[in-house]
């Protein structure tokens, strides 16, 4: 019988949201939770309004500003941009008038919308979960199954709380192994698109599993599901463990007393079973992983910090020549440099991928006792109100602030050029963010995806540095 | 949304790999709250210099191309972020069929509901439209979704495959939730079953 066949992670999840086959074989999936954000949200409630349709699921939804907002003081007073503050208010006419609930600007628990969904406990194992935003696999790290959809797609969740889905391959990212000093979840992930490039795992959902990927704690697994979708796949996920279970206790939306017990139960048997076929299988060592750097405009183009830019002409064929001449020309960088002389201007430590406590103690523990190089302007942006909190009850910014970094409002930031974080022209960043496409953080904008110690190490140098380097000093 | 049926018009070539939606439409003009008016910003930092003048070299600012309606492009077209801007700055352009190796999954979604018709043909044959496409508007390419085919100016048909959901929707111009809403009484039955089974998922 089919249902006997060994199933992954994924075919489980798939199967328990399954609410009709088509004859074609695209399935009608049901879908637990609707995160909504200002962005891609307009055109989606027009749509409704337009055809006189209500938002079938309120409870199942929410919403909340990230991306076009202020980080400084001055969202307090009111968003100055013209367009953000219409993108702004068009979502809180749109949340009163569709009942939707929502977090507010100036609320503690606003953040960056994949921040708050696993903080808030509104992302849990065995969902379904979708965000017109690309970096909803960020919640695969639940043991969810969460994906970005576009805003027709978010027009259709909203009234009908489905999707017309095609099933995906599978597809698992096996990381044995120990992690060595100094390496951290984006390291692991950006030496996995490294090595299968960003249509690696085009039609995929990817299962990270193995000894390294198990010892990551949540916010790592939520790095690297984060960034699943730079290489390509629809959606990134780690099983369920006991690590997840006991971050998502307690949680404010996570199911409390005897449901809790009940949902572990459940949680438990979505794990892929031991012989579960996948259509596509990557092995690394993550013994072999040293911390990491893209030189180029596409998330695949990483090197160690240990290595050289490269040269154009060792490139195998003139397509690749071509492109890689572009992307040097735009990133100012000869062939044969050191990444390490490469000089910073800004260092930027936050967005979806790496804003949690986590990654602020890290960075703090890095710069305590030492400064940000003359010249640099460095800046730590939490993901969420409830994070900045936390690191201010640890006095991580107090750390961070005297050792020479801006500590910011939580939002997305320098993640990408749609609120006044901004590169300008030339300008070189060292940043924990997930896109180092060609503008992305501002036009002629530079970007050097890293992990928060290596940004760290980054700002303390003023060049790109490798952060076994910079080890936390005072312990022992 | 409107159908596609058959289209004849020029098409313009853009041979590059990897085209992501930063480049079909940048961040900085995604601050609308409607679908129209996007067209002027499509590729904008490749067809504007830093003054906003606009850029002689690049292709839809040279003169058939201005009314393209058929892009050709080489592989992963419209990687990058999930931004339904994207089909919609092609759409307000006027192009309505991309041609390309093979596109990002969530692009690919997005334009069928937006009535682009994503055409996946082998690398060398996008190569060989785009040497006709070269030829301007003397070269009018026609893309005939009924019968699968794109015509080359030399009356060449090439076919093509296509989802046969996807081709009724695109042909018919219908829209997706409309046609969800006539499974109403499944959805209604799997959340009675849901809410037995897992009772946190209901606030
Ligand atoms: S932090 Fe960056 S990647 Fe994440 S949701 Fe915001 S803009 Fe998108």
């Amino acid at each position: 019988m089919a249902e006997n066949r060994p199933r992954t992670l994924f075919d489980k999840i798939w199967a328990h949201h399954v609410v009709e086959t088509l004859p074609d074989g695209t399935a009608l999936l049901y879908i637990d939770r609707h995160l909504v954000h200002e962005v891609t949200s307009p055109q989606a409630f027009e749509g409704l309004r337009v055809a006189g349709r209500p938002v079938r699921r309120p409870d199942a939804t929410i919403a909340v500003v990230d991306h076009n907002i202020a980080t400084d003081s001055s969202r307090r007073t009111g968003i100055t941009d013209p367009e953000s503050r219409l993108q702004v208010d068009t979502l809180e006419k749109n949340v009163v008038e569709f009942g939707v609930p929502y977090i507010p600007l100036l609320d503690a628990r606003q953040g960056i919308v994949h921040v708050i969904g696993p903080e808030q406990g509104l992302s849990l194992p065995g969902m379904t979960i979708v965000c017109g935003d690309s970096h909803t696999s960020t919640h695969g790290a639940m043991g969810a199954l969460a994906f970005g959809i576009g805003t027709s797609e978010v027009e259709h969740v909203l009234a009908t709380q489905t999707l017309l889905q095609k099933p995906a391959k599978n597809m698992r990212v096996t990381v044995d192994g120990k992690l060595p000093v100094g390496c951290t979840a984006k390291d692991i992930v950006l030496a996995i698109i490294g090595k299968i490039g960003t249509a690696g795992g085009t039609g995929h959902v990817i299962e990270f599993a193995g000894e390294a990927i198990r010892a990551l704690d949540m916010a790592g697994r939520m790095t690297v599901c984060n960034m699943s979708i730079e290489a390509g796949a629809r959606a990134g996920m780690v099983a369920p463990d006991q690590t997840t279970f006991d971050y998502v206790k307690g949680r404010p939306y996570a199911p409390k007393g005897e449901a809790f017990d009940r949902a572990v139960a459940w949680w438990s048997t979505l794990p892929s079973d031991p012989d579960a076929v996948f259509d596509k299988e990557v092995f690394l060592d993550a013994a072999e992983i040293a911390p990491m750097v893209s030189w180029g405009t596409s998330p695949e183009d990483v090197a160690p910090i240990t290595a050289t830019v490269p040269d154009p002409a060792e490139a195998p064929n003139e397509t690749r020549r071509a492109q890689l001449e572009r992307m040097l020309q735009y990133m100012g960088l000869t062939p044969g440099q050191k990444l390490t002389e490469l000089k910073v201007d800004v260092v930027f430590i936050g967005s979806c991928t790496n804003s949690r406590i986590e990654d602020i103690r890290v960075a703090a523990a890095i710069a305590k006792g030492r400064k940000v190089a003359d010249g640099v302007r460095a800046m730590v942006v939490p993901g969420s109100g409830l994070i900045k909190q936390q690191a201010e009850a640890e006095g991580l910014d107090r750390i961070l602030t005297e050792a020479g970094f801006e500590w910011r409002e939580a939002g997305c930031s320098m993640c990408l050029g749609m609120n006044p974080d901004k590169l300008t022209p030339g300008q070189r960043c060292a940043s924990t963010s997930n896109r180092n496409f060609e503008g992305r953080q501002g036009p002629g904008g530079r970007t050097h995806l890293v992990s928060p110690a290596m940004a760290t190490a980054a700002a303390l140098a003023g060049h790109l540095a490798d952060v076994r380097d910079y080890q936390p000093q005072g312990s022992h | 949304m409107k159908p596609f049926t058959t289209l004849t018009g020029v098409a313009a070539p853009l041979p590059k790999a990897n085209v992501d939606t930063d480049q079909i439409i940048p961040a900085r003009f995604l601050k609308t709250i409607a679908r129209t008016g996007l067209g002027k910003s499509l590729f904008a930092n490749f067809r504007y210099d830093e003054q906003g003048q606009e850029n002689p070299d690049f292709v839809l600012n040279q003169a058939p191309y201005r009314n393209a309606e058929v892009l050709i492009a080489f592989e992963n077209f419209g990687c990058g972020s999930s931004r339904e801007h994207a089909p919609w700055a092609l759409l307000d352009f006027g192009i309505r069929c991309v041609i390309a190796p093979d596109f990002a999954d969530i692009f690919h979604n997005n334009s069928f509901k937006n009535g682009i018709l994503p055409v996946k043909l082998p690398r060398e044959i996008c190569a060989a439209l785009m040497e006709d496409a070269k030829l301007g508007g003397n070269a009018r390419i026609t893309v005939d979704l009924e019968r699968q085919v794109v015509v080359r100016p030399s009356g060449e048909e090439i076919p093509f495959e296509v989802d046969p959901f996807r081709k009724h929707c695109l042909l018919n111009g219908l829209d997706d939730i409309g046609q969800t809403m006539q499974h109403k009484p499944a959805i209604d039955d799997f959340e009675a079953r849901q809410r037995a089974a897992q009772p946190w998922l209901y606030a």
